[in-house]
């Protein structure tokens, strides 16, 4: 995983509540079995009509949002299914920020697994951000995101900041524990199945 | 202070804890199927890693297999090269698989616990959201994301935050437990608590509204604790439970003795201390439809669809919502539910496709005829449901009223395979999600019980199926 640097964009203000993992991947697009390409079918049916032209009043087709890497978006982002594929879309597409009052808890632990910073504010700084029509920059290292009029702290979990600043993997972080993962399972009561 | 049960489970699963950070924690049981696993598997190939316990590891294919003749070759290309890489991944990797052709395939959730796999007190994770469901046998049961399957597959354990203990208590007795069901108590808690509601939490259902549940009810409740956005739901295991996984296909050998333990240990002491409490009676519950594009978007079968300032209570944002929900459900303010007319049912998903959600469907149907503006179809949860109902003669029951009878899988639950609704069809489904979307681009589904569904599928509209004869 790329570890995470400072991102300075403007912002793509998706103003929706409950975005559930299904319409930000639909289900037709699970099929793949590699974790690229997904970008093309972010939001795809709220992107494109039924005869895959794209609809003028989705804001991902305002061309003016085009290189955003900052996703701004209402209350329990990325809620339902549990579908990674949902933070392949997001990346693959360009966003590497996403800002919401709220998330839902598998989708919020998927951004961290990819280099994805979900970050947690005040409804009402939400709501001023997706306002906001300047360049902004998120600065993880300092947890800072700097507004063209403010500057807003924001806060994270140790561990998962470190992850993601040094792109670390945590299949490698948790292979240092291996003595304590056969430790455990000497005393372990559950049987296997087999 | 003493111990939720959420807690307990919790505590005798930790391998590295950290202060306010994750902790790494013990898998005891990984589930696998075909969608949310191939990139894992390419993960560990590509860092040359092996699966550590293969022994804990079971896999089948549900998500995208058809549900139709099984001796045909799979048409969707991008489906069947999903499903052989799972075969292909299966046997590198020396991970046992209930294939397509096995007795024992079927939906992840459904199959677990038949098999005895699922076992109290244990973790059980599996790259699906629903698996939630495994914690009605008083398991801590996650739905996790690819990365954290991979991890798994490689480990045996993975990162979690500590979720926090949230009681939700179902009290009294419902006077038509044949029309009201235990999908309509889990829609009454989400309508209630909202989507959100849940977050960050594990949900440990209790009181006598739910210990009166058979086993399959309680699966019901704890499948749908992820709609209220829960990490998991768990009910604490009684004699329902033991009796339930006694002498099933992978039982364990010395199960009479963890039985003991269990009985002692897994229990939420009287002065424990849970961090959100909500309560439901159920007493005078009606059975519930939903009406919008998420499911806590419900309301009584005898209400008329709420207009959005009604269900937003003064929030602008949840109106704004509502608005959207009705302008894609096509649906107006006022019109009464039972007046909305269906064109498809669907009596199927990991919530409500099991034996007894059979039973109750086709009790409503015997000797009928569906509507003739519907088509409707059952997909059992798994083959060996769909096998236990054929032995009982259910299957006569459905096709002699016009149902289709498929093959077990997750079918139009989340439409991966070809059982999928057409723009505009409205659909009365016993699944989980009302997402735009779900079950095909521009359907528009109804989250109902087996008994409602299949009511609406007979008068080709929603009726109040306390006013039928279900005894």
């Amino acid at each position: 995983m790329d570890s995470f640097k400072k991102i300075t964009s403007i912002v793509t203000p998706l103003d929706k509540v409950n975005v559930d993992t299904d319409q930000i991947v639909p289900k037709q697009f699970l099929k793949l079995v590699q974790k690229s390409g997904f970008g093309k079918f972010l939001f795809f049916n709220w992107r494109y009509d039924e005869q895959e032209n794209e609809k003028s009043d989705f804001v991902l087709n305002d061309t003016k949002y085009k290189n955003s890497q900052i996703l701004v978006a209402g209350d329990n982002f990325g809620c339902g299914s549990s579908r990674e594929h949902a933070v392949w879309a997001l990346l693959d597409y360009g966003f590497a920020v996403i800002i919401a009052p709220s998330f839902a808890d598998i989708f919020f632990s998927n951004c961290f697994k990819n280099g994805v910073l979900p970050i947690t504010l005040e409804q009402k700084i939400v709501e001023k951000l997706l306002q906001e029509t300047g360049t902004i920059e998120v600065d993880l290292e300092n947890q800072i995101i700097k507004t063209p009029s403010s500057e807003i702290s924001f806060e994270i979990d140790s561990y998962q900041k470190k992850v993601l600043l040094e792109g670390l993997d945590d299949i490698s972080i948790t292979f240092q524990y291996e003595d304590k993962i056969s430790d455990f399972e000497k005393q372990s009561k559950i049987p296997s199945v087999l | 202070m003493g111990k939720t049960l959420f807690e307990k489970i919790w505590e005798s699963h930790i391998v590295v804890e950290k202060q306010n950070n994750p902790s790494l924690i013990y898998v005891d049981r990984h589930l696998v199927h075909e969608v949310t696993s191939p990139q894992a598997f390419e993960g560990l190939r590509m860092n040359n890693r092996k699966v550590r316990r293969p022994d804990l590891t079971i896999a089948t294919m549900d998500h995208n297999v058809p549900t139709t003749d099984r001796s045909l070759p799979i048409l969707d290309q991008t489906s069947s090269v999903q499903i052989k890489t799972l075969e292909k991944n299966c046997k590198d990797f020396g991970i046992k698989l209930f294939d397509i052709d096995s007795p024992n395939q079927g939906i992840v959730h459904v199959i677990g616990p038949q098999l005895g796999i699922t076992l109290p007190g244990s973790t059980i994770v599996c790259g699906d959201s629903h698996t939630s469901t495994h914690g009605a046998f008083g398991a801590l049961a996650l739905g996790i994301g690819t990365s954290d399957v991979e991890h798994v597959l490689a480990s045996q354990t993975m990162w979690l935050e500590k979720p926090k203990p949230f009681e939700i208590r179902v009290e009294g007795k419902r006077k038509n437990p044949h029309a009201v069901t235990a999908k309509d108590i889990v829609l009454s808690i989400i309508k209630n608590i909202g989507t959100g509601g849940g977050t960050g939490t594990v949900i440990e259902y209790r009181g006598e509204g739910i210990t009166d549940l058979s086993m399959e009810q309680r699966m019901t409740i704890c499948n749908m604790s992820i709609e209220a956005g829960a990490r998991a739901g768990l009910i604490a295991p009684d004699e329902k439970t033991f009796d339930y996984l006694r002498d099933r296909e992978y039982t364990p050998k010395n199960y009479e003795s963890l039985v003991d333990s269990w009985r002692d240990d897994l229990k939420t002491d009287s002065d424990a201390k849970f961090e959100k409490e909500f309560t439901l009676h159920i007493d005078d519950i009606a059975p519930q439809v939903s009406w919008g594009t998420n499911p806590g978007m419900t309301c009584n079968v005898t209400d008329s669809i709420p207009s959005p300032d009604e269900f937003s209570n003064g929030d602008a944002n949840q109106k704004r919502g509502a608005e959207k929900a009705l302008e894609y459900m096509a649906l107006e303010p006022g019109t009464l539910v039972e007046d909305i007319k269906i064109d498809r049912v669907f009596i199927g998903s990991c919530t409500n496709a099991r034996l007894e959600d059979l039973i109750a469907a086709s009790k409503v149907i015997k000797g009928q005829k569906i509507s003739s503006h519907v088509q409707a179809m059952v997909v059992p949860g798994s083959q060996m449901v769909k096998k236990q109902a054929e032995e009982m003669g259910l299957d006569k029951i459905f096709i002699d009223a016009n149902f289709e009878w498929r093959e077990a899988g997750c079918s139009m639950c989340l439409g991966m395979n070809p059982d999928i609704l057409s723009p505009g069809e409205r659909c009365a489904s016993t699944s989980n999600r009302n997402f735009e979307g779900r079950q095909g681009t521009g359907g528009q589904t109804h989250l109902v019980s087996p008994v409602m569904a299949a009511a609406a599928a007979i008068h080709g509209h929603f009726v109040d199926v306390r006013k039928m004869d279900l005894n």
